[in-house]
């Protein structure tokens, strides 16, 4: 998942290109329905940037709850695996997800050096 | 002087595998072929259910598998063996297969085969509840099992599996009488994360419920391949 984030991080960078922003911190949201864990993300992501482009930088991570939407009564509600996330109002099964599924980088901050990069530092293609 | 600046991207955290993945898919569609990514945890039956599904629908559909598995080429010598091209996926370390190594099963098919002679890509994935829920390899719909051993809280746990699927198989359904678990129950919480899936209870070694359940897959392709063909002409 780390990988991702980074590849991921990686082709917006290569949309700044030829200058290197330099990251000072990446803003995430994730949904509680999903199968990452904010703790693990961040751990892995500090070790996994260290003496890349992204050393140095934070990773500030948004938790978003899990809400669903009851087709009964239209009812936003709070789906809990002890009710088998069906809606308390009407007793229905978890139809519509409102928040709780996202893994999203939602923004990053950065600074532009003035000059355009080394070009040694730019890949050859 | 560095100018402070924020870009606000709202991209997917999982962006780079998913440009892959609809990549993989571009190919699919291109090949007018069904790709089902199929995933359960270790020892749910997934190649048994496969041993026995493709030997069924062999004489209806031309099939190949993509077979994940971290470190050996078991399962993808018991697919072999029941006459099917398989490619096996070693992943290593990795606990799901992603679409950056789905894409190199691809190559390695294309170099065994003409991808466009088939109807139906399977894909089996790495046996974990977990990962491979997130990660979409290009396939067109999702297929998780379920083995009534694992009991009936397991969709309850693993809640984004179940949800995300379109299709979901009990199975081992031939060992309930010997079992304290209730099928209804594990259907019920099946149902309760994902109303919208397929259910079907199956055994794949005394046969309940497959015919069903290949009935499914049948049409399914069918109906895939049809309407991709129509795309075309349209």
């Amino acid at each position: 998942m780390t990988k991702c984030l980074l590849l991921s991080l990686q082709e917006w960078k290569r949309g700044q290109e030829p200058l290197t922003p330099v990251v000072s911190a990446v803003h995430l949201q994730v949904g509680d329905f999903t199968c990452v864990e904010p703790e693990a993300l961040r751990f892995t992501f500090a070790a996994a940037v260290e003496g890349t482009w992204l050393d140095g930088s934070t990773l500030e991570i948004e938790t978003v709850p899990l809400r669903a939407r009851c087709l009964g009564c239209s009812g936003v509600y709070s789906p809990d695996p002890d009710q088998a996330y069906r809606s308390p109002c009407c007793d229905r099964p978890m139809e519509e997800i409102v928040s709780g599924r996202e893994l999203r980088i939602r923004s990053v901050d950065y600074s532009l050096p003035q000059q355009t990069s080394d070009p040694a530092a730019v890949p050859s293609r | 002087m560095h100018m402070p600046l924020t870009d606000t991207l709202g991209l997917n955290l999982m962006a780079a595998n998913q440009h892959q993945a609809d990549h993989n898919r571009e190919h699919f569609d291109a090949w007018n072929l069904l790709c089902l990514n199929v995933m359960s945890s270790p020892g749910a039956g997934k190649t048994s259910l496969l041993e026995r599904t493709i030997t069924a629908l062999a004489p209806h559909l031309e099939m190949a598998v993509l077979e994940g598995d971290m470190t050996t080429q078991l399962d993808a010598q018991r697919l072999e063996a029941v006459g099917v091209p398989v490619v096996p996926i070693t992943t290593g370390r990795a606990c799901h297969l992603d679409a950056a190594m789905v894409s190199g099963g691809l190559r390695q098919l294309q170099a065994q085969l003409d991808p466009a002679a088939l109807d139906l890509l399977w894909v089996e994935n790495v046996g974990n509840l977990v990962c491979p829920a997130e990660f979409e390899v290009g396939e067109h719909l999702k297929v998780a099992l379920l083995s009534v051993t694992e009991g009936d809280d397991k969709p309850l746990k693993y809640p984004v599996m179940f949800r995300e699927a379109d299709c979901v198989l009990i199975t081992k359904v031939d060992l309930l009488p010997y079992l304290p678990v209730a099928v209804e129950r594990i259907e019920t919480h099946i149902r309760s994360v994902n109303p919208a899936a397929e259910v079907f209870q199956v055994s794949a070694s005394s046969g309940a419920g497959l015919d069903d359940w290949h009935q499914w897959v049948l049409a399914t392709t069918r109906e895939h391949t049809r309407q991709a063909a129509l795309v075309e002409v349209g």
